[in-house]
């Protein structure tokens, strides 16, 4: 099979180039169907970025739902032993309300998961994985990881209230310090324990400054085994994807669902995070599983502002020809212009909003060059 | 290299007072302050392009992008929910979301409350947190004259001074949230010009601070 490069789409140059990677490290494509049952997104709605989901009733009467998520429906399928990994990857269109025009929207999405008995090597292929998928998109990228175990054992360690927890895991999000503030204020923390929650928003960076600043900020205070495990994993990563990482807890996610490393990828140009991901053992357990899971996703959909390979030109040739041609002379010359590798367009009349470099007109013993854009 | 950071100002009287701040740290960009029709006002020397824009569409710029960082209100924020770092409350522009009505107004919990409102989102929000069951009434403008037609029972809106309530014999009934102006940042923008936008958020906190 001959494909032509040129021919592809920016989107679809992504997904080769990330099945290509996934399959290098031993994840097998997972083909699923586009439809699942409604009551596993019923269930778990909250787990799902927009509760929309559409939903039909098949022949026998089930009710079925086009799918808004692909994570839940690996999981579903996925084998609940112990001592056993499971790598996937999938390239699938998931369906979900967006947010600008407020309508279902087809939405392409390449991810992986590993379920099964996770450890930190797999932690750190994944987060591996996620920056060379990053990389294989735009060399100028960051990943912005966070780990939710050391909020957790910050909120249980100040005993905040579980109504409080989502107020502060927002404001967090938002890196907003002022209101953070004068929330832990309210909630009647005192000075130290203002900070400490503070130090969320305000300590990022490159990893190898900001975890010793961590761990000195949170020792004996809480438990730091978190941030022990995040400098485990990122000293383990190769240095040129390391220096691509920062700390960041505005990443955060429904801690219902995740509990350990979280993480989000940046590419310069693209003005939202084009991939998103973590650790999410709590939504295996709400699913009845034993084992544990890590996994991410690609937004492609929001990929489309990168592709600068708009065509100048419709076609390179507009071959005229008129009712009295040699049709066998016609489609030599066809050819032959196609073999040089020249988009042709033959037709009796150009249409008008075609653009073309050059238009030709062919009469049965030659060739006339009638414009020429080129 | 220092790349070119984009900045979404608010038109209008807080955009100004905003400028100087930006002026302040080290931002300026003396063609804004020339009397003419202009949008766009960029001064290469110190890497910063400035854009007028209407000050409820300036966390729609940061959030897509257009801009880097932007200055809004608190209010829009609310509404609009944008994907954006709220980095520093400005404490300019200082008002707040209130609900008021007709003075001799009673609540009339057997039937459902009618709000007339610009700010639906925090109306909605701001009632299902208390349980109350409301019929929102979105209007654009002119929100103070629906209790007095007999449109709506109450209005969610913005109070900065009353006057505007009072001339219209309405009341502040309920606070919801105080309103003040802040910085806000695209999140992609913040991670690749960091160094820009902490330094004029350093800059701008201690302009605070001093005015304290």
């Amino acid at each position: 099979m001959n494909i032509n490069k040129t021919t592809l789409s920016f989107n679809e140059k992504v997904i080769f180039s990330l099945r290509s990677l996934y399959n290098e490290r031993g994840y097998s494509q997972y083909k699923m169907s586009k439809f699942e049952e409604y009551d596993l997104y019923a269930k778990n709605k909250d787990f799902l970025i927009s509760d929309s989901v559409i939903t039909f009733t098949d022949t026998n009467g089930k009710l079925l739902a086009l799918k808004p998520d692909v994570t839940l429906s690996i999981i579903k399928n996925s084998v609940d032993e112990p001592n056993t990994i499971q790598k996937v990857y999938y390239n699938e269109n998931v369906y979900r309300i967006s947010k600008g025009t407020h309508t279902f929207k087809e939405i392409m999405q390449v991810g992986l998961e590993c379920l099964g008995d996770i450890d930190n090597y797999n932690i750190c292929e994944v987060i591996t994985l996620a920056c060379k998928s990053l990389k294989q998109i735009c060399e100028n990228y960051v990943l912005d990881i966070s780990h939710l175990g050391i909020i957790t054992n910050v909120f249980d360690s100040f005993n905040i209230p579980s109504e409080s927890k989502k107020e502060i895991l927002k404001l967090i999000s938002e890196k907003n310090t002022h209101e953070l503030t004068s929330l832990c204020s309210s909630l009647g923390l005192n000075s130290t324990q203002t900070e400490v929650i503070n130090a969320f928003v305000t300590t990022y960076g490159k990893p190898s400054v900001v975890l010793p600043k961590l761990k000195s900020i949170f020792n004996g205070i809480v438990d730091i085994a978190p941030i022990e495990q995040l400098s485990c994993v990122i000293n383990a990563i190769d240095k040129d994807i390391a220096d691509m990482i920062n700390i960041d807890f505005s990443v955060v996610s429904d801690t219902h669902y995740y509990n350990g490393i979280v993480f989000k990828g940046f590419i310069e140009g693209v003005p939202s995070s084009v991939l998103s991901g973590g650790q999410y053992d709590k939504l295996m357990q709400k699913m009845k599983r034993k084992s544990c899971a890590i996994g991410f996703a690609v937004y492609l959909d929001l990929l489309e502002i990168l592709d600068n390979n708009a065509r100048e030109y419709d076609v390179d040739v507009v071959l005229l020809y008129d009712d009295k041609a040699d049709l066998r002379k016609l489609n030599k010359q066809v050819n032959a212009l196609s073999n040089i590798g020249q988009n042709v367009y033959a037709c009796k009349v150009a249409p008008s909003k075609l653009k073309y470099k050059t238009l030709i007109n062919f009469n049965d013993c030659e060739v006339d060059t009638l414009e020429d854009d080129a | 290299m220092k790349t070119m950071l984009n900045v979404a100002l608010p038109k209008g009287r807080l955009g100004e007072k905003v400028y100087d701040m930006f002026e302040k740290a080290g931002f300026e960009c003396p063609s804004i302050k020339e009397n003419n029709r202009k949008l766009i006002f960029e001064n290469e020397e110190v890497n910063v392009r400035y854009f007028w824009v209407k000050p409820s569409d300036v966390a729609i710029y940061v959030e897509r992008g257009a801009a880097d960082i932007g200055v809004a209100g608190k209010d829009i924020l609310l509404e609009y929910e944008p994907d954006v770092y709220e980095l520093l409350d400005l404490d300019i522009g200082r008002c707040r979301m209130a609900v008021a009505a007709k003075s001799d107004f009673r609540d009339n919990t057997q039937r459902t409350l009618r709000v007339a409102t610009k700010f639906s989102n925090i109306a909605q929000q701001y009632y299902m947190s208390k349980g109350r069951d409301i019929d929102i009434i979105h209007l654009n403008g002119s929100i103070e004259i629906a209790p007095i037609l007999g449109l709506s029972d109450v209005i969610v809106d913005i109070v900065e001074t009353g006057t505007t309530l009072k001339e219209n014999n309405l009341e502040v009934k309920e606070t919801i949230v105080p309103i003040s102006a802040r910085l806000i940042s695209n999140k992609t923008s913040y991670k690749f010009k960091s160094d820009q936008i902490n330094e004029i958020l350093k800059e701008m906190a201690s302009q605070m601070e001093a005015n304290k």
